[in-house]
């Protein structure tokens, strides 16, 4: 703005300089005052009349234009007549392409509009999708496709789709984050890596309805692995012919699932009716699925459904007290993730002595963090790196596994800190970091272990926050002492958590070195046997514990209210979530 | 004028090639970069990530090939978005901001010029005590609790009439616009409302309006012609840059009311470090910030005959 001219700088100099003059100093008005000014009383009502008239019209001008752009009139909640529900989505899905989408929104979307080999049930049971059956064993695992999965345009779903899906996930150049879920087939991460030619990938079309996958090594949870959006099928020649555009709007997509996407205004709406090519159309009972509103603002969500427009709306600290004023019934779930404090295990950090961290473990109680700091029902305490949900050998893992019992001992926790102080060869200790994200859930997180660490150990923290990028690129680095992390899982194995803290896991990111944990976690990798497999995890889960890798502090739920008329909704942790495919409306 | 048009235009470009080449070099300074997520990536897949948004190559060379793009028009693909390009993203969504951004405007506008005309009338009255007082109101409390205040009334009024009578939120029809377009002009409306009570106050008292009473010229004719007309300078500079602080500053108002506004994109982009969303919007908006800036000047010529433009 150094460009505006002297002339007209001067000029609003003036201008604006008089303005202040006037405003503080005592004026004659009194002489103003007279016949003169009456007319001109009603000359500004009759101009603001006119003002209000403009501006109404300049609104219904621009609305013509604006409906281009906007989602249009949205109906209400649930709408029985047309068997329509809408909802609102909390961003716009990023990414539609299956073999590139990371995201839980593109993943709740993919998981209505396209079909995999199997999908989970509303049990959370692996149940047959494309697949009719399959066999695997050690080597290899052979899926038979049903002869009546059809895509969107009629023609039918084949083994080649998903081979060639396969093959572009794992291709370089398309650079996907999630082709390493494909690496358990055969020469999968070589191809990804650029060393063999994509045709080597270890998936074949035995003929149209038979596809054979050669296994890298034993693994004994594949049917769940392809239950996961990277393994669904794309067609071939439509994805050739879109030219780079597969999945970016509604005509640059092919579906094989319960719906398909019928308008997509970006940013504003996205609208799904029911797929008349679905094998399983018989089993649907909507009709469309109006996302009609595209928001993250929680509050805005909820006065939408307070206002009958949307079904579901998810709940945080601030709108719970709002609903339970409105006496709603409350729902919450699972949302399969766990969040704890995770160390940084580098040699040059205080933290990397295990005394440090285990005097700090000591002091920190799950409980009192979920309960009197976060507030939120659903979530619960953090007990494991494995959430409660995952299934062990015949039950529950954690039932069958219980976590190690941990318990706030302050006596017992200063003497750590006596030993660490010790062979640290420093007293005081300097403060360490706690890295964290900066948001209010967080900044009331980091602020109550800061305040813990000082009273209960004496122990300076500093908290540094960052956006969730800046986080990232902190952890990545190494430079903190301790950070607020999460989890969520990928598939419905422990496995999704038991390799997290590999030495050679990318996503270990406070470096935690242990050839012990090591071996457990390639015994879980490539066992067929369950009883073996679940007591690697155990192991693991020990190791977490003794060693203090990390600090459990809560598995997330999630807090939500619903139309009681919505029913069939499903919620889970591993999968598409919410997942409306079997949702009805009730009669009210 | 002509070539004061032309040497403001120029002066233009190269505050936006500046604007362009900072926010270029600070975004990149950022620690974190686009591709970091959630879960880590291997090296493979980092390197084609990286060879696929050419981010591969040293800083300079990666500035001169964007600023190259630029040029063309080309603001490249988002990095969130992976499907769409920055220019679909400012074509599709820059509309919605600027229609919201009109009607906040012109109900600032129209609003600030009555009522800064009616306070300056019932100048130390009960309009005038009252008006201010919303005035102040107006300016200190934030737009986010417009927001949630408006969006609070709007379901209240539904549930007391028992149908819809406007829109919680949404975008695409009249009903839609009503609410977030009042909210989002209502700080800038309580701030002309002030300029303007000021500037009719001082003009009121001026000679010339003083010899064209004594004249005995129709009041009409005073009011329109010789007060409001003078008194709405200071209003119509500020003016421009209120145009590009609206459609800019809207990203509040476009969440609370799930409006599709660039304004989203812009916060977005720069919490993801999305690049090419950064740089792209950042452009847009500093070259209609610029633009705006120049139309204001050259209008004041147009309204205010003491102002020459050489």
């Amino acid at each position: 703005m150094s460009t505006t001219s002297s002339d007209s700088a001067g000029a609003s100099g003036r201008a604006v300089a008089g303005a202040v003059g006037i405003a503080g100093a005592p004026t004659d008005q009194g002489s103003g005052k007279g016949i003169a000014w009456l007319g001109e009383g009603s000359q500004l009502f009759i101009l603001s009349v006119l003002g209000i008239g403009a501006f109404v019209l300049l609104m219904m001008l621009l609305s013509f234009v604006s409906e281009m752009f906007g989602g249009g009139g949205a109906g209400e909640a649930v709408d029985p007549g047309t068997g329509t529900i809408t909802l609102a989505l909390s961003t716009e899905p990023p990414q539609l392409d299956s073999t590139r989408a990371t995201d839980m929104v593109s993943g709740q979307i993919l998981g209505h509009v396209m079909e995999g080999l199997v999908r989970y049930d509303e049990f959370n049971r692996i149940v047959p999708g494309v697949a009719e059956r399959w066999e695997i064993d050690e080597s290899e695992a052979v899926f038979h496709l049903r002869d009546d999965s059809r895509w969107s345009d009629g023609t039918p779903v084949t083994a080649h789709d998903f081979v060639f899906a396969w093959r572009t996930a794992v291709e370089p150049e398309t650079a996907s984050e999630y082709a390493f879920i494909l690496y358990p087939i055969k020469n999968a991460r070589a191809v990804n890596e650029g060393d063999l030619p994509v045709t080597a990938l270890g998936a074949t079309a035995v003929d149209d309805h038979t596809l054979a996958v050669q296994l890298e090594r034993p693994i004994g949870y594949f049917d769940k692995l392809v239950a996961f959006p990277t393994y669904y099928p794309i067609k071939q020649d439509f994805y050739e012919g879109r030219d780079g555009r597969y999945g970016a709007d509604p005509e640059d997509l092919l579906y094989n699932g319960p719906f398909a996407i019928e308008r997509w205004v970006h940013g504003a709406q996205l609208r799904m009716t029911r797929n008349d090519e679905y094998w399983a159309r018989d089993r649907i009972h909507l009709n469309a699925i109006d996302y009609a509103y595209i928001t993250s603002d929680v509050n805005a969500t909820l006065n939408l459904f307070k206002d009958g427009k949307v079904a579901i709306a998810s709940l945080d600290a601030e709108t719970l007290h709002d609903a339970l004023e409105q006496r709603w019934k409350l729902e919450r779930f699972n949302d399969g993730s766990v969040f704890f404090i995770e160390f940084n295990h580098r040699p040059e950090r205080l933290t990397h002595n295990r005394n440090l961290r285990k005097a700090i473990q000591l002091v920190v109680d799950p409980a009192e963090l979920v309960y009197k700091v976060i507030k939120l029902p659903g979530n619960t305490p953090g007990e494991s790196l494995f959430p409660v949900w995952l299934k062990g050998v015949n039950g529950y893992f954690r039932q069958e596994y219980p976590a190690p019992e941990h318990r706030v001992d302050i006596a017992r926790a200063h003497d750590y800190l006596t030993r660490a102080r010790q062979e640290l060869g420093l007293d005081p200790l300097p403060p360490l970091i706690f890295l964290s994200g900066d948001n209010p859930a967080a900044n009331k997180q980091s602020e109550y272990f800061q305040e813990v660490f000082a009273s209960r150990l004496g122990l300076e923290v500093k908290i540094d926050r960052q956006i969730f990028k800046q986080r990232l690129a902190k952890m990545t680095a190494g430079e903190f002492d301790m950070v607020l992390a999460g989890w969520g899982p990928d598939y419905a194995d422990p496995l999704t958590f038991g390799d997290l803290f590999a030495s050679w896991n990318k996503n270990n990111r406070g470096a935690y070195v242990n050839p012990e944990l090591d071996a457990w976690v390639e015994v879980a990798q490539s066992s067929l046997v369950p009883e073996e497999r679940m007591q690697a995890f155990d192991e693991i889960q020990k190791i977490i514990y003794d060693d203090a890798v990390i600090l459990p502090n809560y598995e997330r739920g999630s807090v939500f209210v619903r139309n009681p008329r919505l029913k069939g909704v499903v919620r889970r942790a591993v999968g598409t979530d919410p997942d409306y495919t079997g949702a009805y409306i009730a009669d009210g | 004028m002509i070539r004061y048009t032309v040497i403001r235009l120029i002066q233009g470009v190269i505050t936006v090639w500046f604007i362009a080449t900072a926010t270029f070099f600070a975004m990149h300074a950022v620690p974190g970069d686009p591709l970091m997520n959630d879960k880590a990536i291997s090296e493979e897949i980092r390197r084609n990530l990286e060879a696929q948004y050419g981010l591969d190559k040293p800083l300079p060379v990666q500035y001169v090939i964007y600023i190259g793009n630029m040029l063309k028009g080309d603001f490249g693909i988002s990095f969130a978005q992976e499907n769409r390009s920055v220019n679909d993203i400012i074509r599709e969504h820059f509309p919605v901001s600027a229609i919201l951004g009109i009607l906040a405007i012109t109900f600032a506008g129209l609003g600030g010029i009555l009522f800064g005309a009616l306070t300056a009338r019932y100048r130390n009255k009960m309009p005038d005590i009252v008006i201010m007082f919303l005035v102040i109101l107006g300016i200190s409390v934030p737009s986010f609790v417009f927001a949630a205040l408006g969006q609070f009334a709007l379901v209240n009024l539904n549930a007391f009439f028992g149908t819809s009578i406007l829109p919680v939120a949404g975008w695409g029809t009249l009903s839609h616009m009503i609410a977030p377009s009042l909210v989002l002009g209502l700080g800038t409306m309580a701030f002309l409302t002030r300029l303007m009570r000021s500037s009719m106050l001082e003009i009121v008292s001026s000679d010339y309006v003083r010899t064209a009473r004594s004249k005995g010229l129709p009041t009409t004719r005073i009011f329109l012609r010789h007060e409001l007309r003078n008194a709405i300078l200071p209003v119509v500079t500020v003016l421009g840059p209120s145009i590009a602080a609206i459609t800019t500053g809207g990203f509040v108002v476009e969440l609370v009311f799930a409006i599709p506004g660039l304004g989203r994109y812009f916060v977005q982009a720069v919490q993801q470090l999305d690049y090419t969303v950064i740089m792209g919007t950042t452009v847009f908006y500093g070259a209609f910030l610029v633009f705006m800036v120049i139309v204001v000047d050259l209008l004041y010529g147009l309204i205010d005959p003491r102002v020459r433009l050489e």
